[in-house]
């Protein structure tokens, strides 16, 4: 089983590379889209239904939009990255980041040893126990979604609903300039 | 050598975001590192032949708990995915109306122009 | 050209399998929501699923048959009475008589149900509810904003 998560997560690094590196733009939104699912196999193998279920629509839709975006604007597709020398300490930078990130992921716990198997007294030990008791779903995701941590959930609807306002004010036609324009409403 | 993997997958994301010149591709970057952060934490509460964090009426309380995964980190990847898909569209659209002002999706273009 | 509608939607096949399909997904989506505490899924999973039935007749069928079953202003107020909902039912915890504090879960306390039936676990089903309208209506309203949206290079504007 480890070994098929690993094989996953080599194919979403290649995908994502071909989404970086190819010139085709259509090429590149479909790549992200590749990364997108192999993230969602990789959620079934992980143990994780309710995770997998959401990012299967996310990605269709993502695709569509990017799609719109990148088709209708009668694209010229342009090559070139920065200038070398920066192009060269970007890379650097970018290097000793990653050397950096493996020193620092060799002090978490093994894979496949979480923090709930070692500990006694972790947070989720306690949501698994008595899950069912204190709250009467069987489902043990919802039960800290709702109920346990549902003021993440609150914050998480305030967050989508201002991005949404965000994205309708900077996409509506016409700003809004009298109340009683009759014009006004129109999206 | 997993993390790793997902470390690789995040630095390309990083990479893209910060090397390339084109919005579009600006934004594909910005998902990957979203999906590498999202697969990441799902993978810290991974537990070697463990079972879905979701009670079945055939199963003694017992066996669930010693063979349940993390539910804590699967919530807040939940959460998380729904955001992003809200980033997203709000980058995009933020994307469409430079497109629209300055007639290209170049980030040196569109500097150059300001003011 | 069989297609009688140019520039509506796809091709009258693919809008009668669309036409058969799109009520199926809308009660899959209904059921993931209804048993997201006893199953897989949720709020979240039920709300996306939703939306994707606007998203397909928006894409098989054009956007004015996804606009006609839900206009644009009837899912601005859907957006707010997801949120709304959400909050309500987070505040009447706060009532002593209930419990006394945000997020109480009220209706576990006085009956928590029986465990594996839809009528338990107390507020977790009605947060679900709230949270799936707020999901879908936002995910249908950003998508049908963006498709609407044409990219035309403006530059006298």
């Amino acid at each position: 089983m480890l070994e098929l998560t690993g094989v996953l997560l080599l194919f979403m690094v290649m995908a994502a590379i071909i989404a970086i590196e190819t010139k085709d733009l259509l090429g590149a939104v479909i790549s992200v889209t590749a990364v997108g699912f192999g993230s969602i196999i990789a959620f079934f193998y992980l143990r994780a239904p309710d995770v997998a279920i959401v990012p299967i629509v996310v990605e269709v839709v993502v695709l569509v939009i990017l799609i719109r975006a990148t088709l209708r604007a009668g694209l010229k597709t342009f090559i070139g990255n920065r200038p070398f020398f920066g192009y060269l300490v970007t890379v650097a930078l970018l290097v000793v980041i990653f050397l950096a990130g493996i020193r620092v992921f060799g002090g978490l716990p093994a894979f496949g040893d979480p923090v709930v198997a070692r500990i006694p007294d972790a947070p989720a030990r306690a949501y698994i126990e008595s899950g069912l008791e204190d709250t009467g779903a069987t489902n043990v995701v919802t039960a800290v979604l709702l109920d346990y941590r549902a003021y993440d959930t609150l914050g998480e609807a305030t967050v989508l609903f201002t991005s949404i306002v965000g994205a309708v004010a900077i996409l509506r036609r016409k700003a809004r300039k009298k109340p009683s324009d009759p014009e006004a409403d129109e999206w | 050598m997993h993390y790793a993997l997902v470390l690789m997958l995040f630095m390309i994301g990083l990479y893209g975001v910060v090397v390339k010149r084109n919005l579009i591709k600006i934004i594909i970057s910005l998902i990957i590192m979203e999906t590498a952060v999202n697969v990441f934490i799902v993978m810290v509460g991974y537990r070697s032949g463990g079972m879905a964090p979701i009670m079945q009426q055939t199963m003694a309380t017992e066996t669930f708990i010693r063979n349940s995964v993390d539910p804590l980190p699967q919530a807040l990847v939940l959460t998380a995915i729904v955001i992003g898909l809200g980033v997203t569209a709000l980058t995009i659209s933020i994307a469409m109306r430079l497109y629209e002002r300055y007639g290209t999706y170049d980030v040196r273009e569109i500097r150059r122009l300001r003011g | 050209m069989v297609d009688l509608t140019p520039n509506r939607g796809m091709t009258p096949i693919v809008q009668t399998i669309a036409g058969w399909t799109k009520g199926l997904v809308f009660l899959f989506g209904i059921y993931i929501v209804l048993f997201g505490h006893i199953t897989p899924g949720g709020g979240f999973a039920g709300g996306v699923i939703l939306a994707l039935t606007f998203v397909l007749m928006t894409l098989c069928c054009g956007k004015e048959s996804a606009l006609r079953k839900m206009p644009m202003h009837i899912a601005a107020e859907l957006d707010s009475v997801g949120a709304l909902m959400f909050l309500v039912i987070a505040w009447l915890g706060v009532w002593s008589i209930l419990g006394g504090t945000f997020f109480t879960n009220y209706i576990a306390k006085w009956n928590r149900g029986l465990p594996y039936h839809i009528l338990s676990s107390g507020t977790i089903p009605l947060c679900n509810i709230a949270i799936a309208v707020k999901v879908a209506v936002s995910l249908f309203l950003v998508f049908t904003l963006l498709v609407m949206t044409r990219v035309i290079h403006k530059p006298n504007e």
